[in-house]
């Protein structure tokens, strides 16, 4: 009997052994999550501590839970964390120099005054009574028995979480909105700029690069049909890199004085 | 080992958390601190359920995760939407009312 009633207030060695190698590892994630320079790498440091916690959640009989943490938060959040990481991309925010003057010393100690605090305050509380464990509550399995709370007792707080779920999306979809700073052309629109643009001659679409030319290459220009050559049927992009090879060299009346001179 | 012992990494996890928004200036990674502060709190939920012997605190960490991810969602709107306008993550740039 004293025996049972130690063991009630004392969890078993398994989850003891669990708890003190995964307990210091996700503070010392967390930890590295403040000193990492990256932003990435605090995600995925994040990631871990978040996985250990579903860990401890599904040692603490809360097997719901612990599986929701990991399809919810490391799943999802930490996706959707680090695929607006990616998106914004990397810039000198990243950096850990200190903005304002101050404010880490301050942080640093009023971090270790309210951790103290809490520490000594969870050391010196009584609970009155040893901790009773869930083996009643998940008689029935633990998914039954918070399905059967949310569905009874917490029906209308679950209710008012679909309107908090609704407006959160659309209040996403707004801000994440961006209007057209220009109207949209229409394809009349660019039909009509086409013909009535600068030139009536490039109205079919420019010529390629290498037609009639001596070299088919796409940084030759394109000779037009009385033989001179035409610089914009070269890439944009080549020219700016000074690859496109000099239009008049490739110059068919001067080829053909060439060949008539070496004649 | 006493069940209280996860009382007192969440409560380290949550101090963590709070040192991390305030010294940090990279919004998203603020933003993961405050996720973590969370996490914690559902840490001591869980561990409260388990010491009372009722579901009551596993359902407020349920909870609790839905609305950390309306928050997220929320949240990482608004960073989008300043990075476009300012071109920039970071929580000291976002200064308007200062100047």
């Amino acid at each position: 009997m004293m025996q049972l009633a130690l063991e009630v207030g004392q969890t078993a060695t398994p989850e003891a052994v669990m708890f003190w190698i995964l307990g210091p590892l996700a503070v010392l994630a967390a930890l590295g999550m403040l000193l990492v320079k990256k932003a990435v790498h605090s995600a995925i440091l994040m990631a871990f501590v978040m996985v250990v916690l579903a860990v401890f959640y599904i040692a603490q009989d809360a097997v719901f839970l612990g599986i929701v943490q990991v399809v919810v938060y490391t799943g999802a959040v930490m996706m959707l964390f680090l695929f607006i990481l990616m998106l914004v991309g990397v810039d000198s925010s990243d950096s850990l120099t200190e903005t304002i003057r101050g404010l880490r010393p301050i942080a640093i100690t009023a971090a270790i005054g309210f951790g103290g605090l809490m520490v000594s305050l969870l050391g010196r509380a009584t609970l009155g009574r040893d901790a009773i464990g869930l083996s009643a509550a998940n008689a029935d399995g633990n998914v039954e028995g918070i399905g059967y709370l949310l569905f009874s007792r917490f029906v209308w707080p679950f209710e008012v979480i679909s309107a908090l779920l609704i407006t959160a999306a659309l209040g996403a979809m707004v801000l994440a909105h961006q209007p057209r700073s220009s109207k949209k052309t229409t394809q009349r629109q660019q039909s009509i700029n086409r013909f009535r643009g600068e030139s009536i001659a490039t109205a079919a679409g420019l010529p390629a690069p290498g037609v009639y030319a001596r070299h088919n290459a796409v940084d030759v220009p394109a000779l037009l049909p009385d033989g001179t050559p035409a610089p914009n049927s070269v890439n944009a992009s080549l020219k700016a890199r000074g690859d496109m090879l000099d239009s008049n060299t490739f110059d068919l009346k001067k080829i053909s004085t060439q060949v008539e001179e070496e004649k | 080992m006493d069940a209280s012992n996860y009382l007192y990494i969440s409560a380290l996890l949550f101090t963590i958390g709070a040192v991390g928004v305030v010294v940090r200036r990279n919004a998203i990674v603020v933003f993961m601190c405050i996720e973590l502060m969370l996490n914690a709190a559902n840490l001591s939920f869980v561990t409260f359920s388990r010491i009372n012997g009722n579901l009551d605190g596993q359902v407020m960490a349920f909870f609790t995760m839905v609305v950390a991810a309306c928050e997220v969602v929320v949240g990482l709107a608004i960073i989008v939407a300043i990075y476009r306008s300012r071109r920039s993550a970071s929580v000291d740039d976002a200064s308007l009312l200062k100047r």
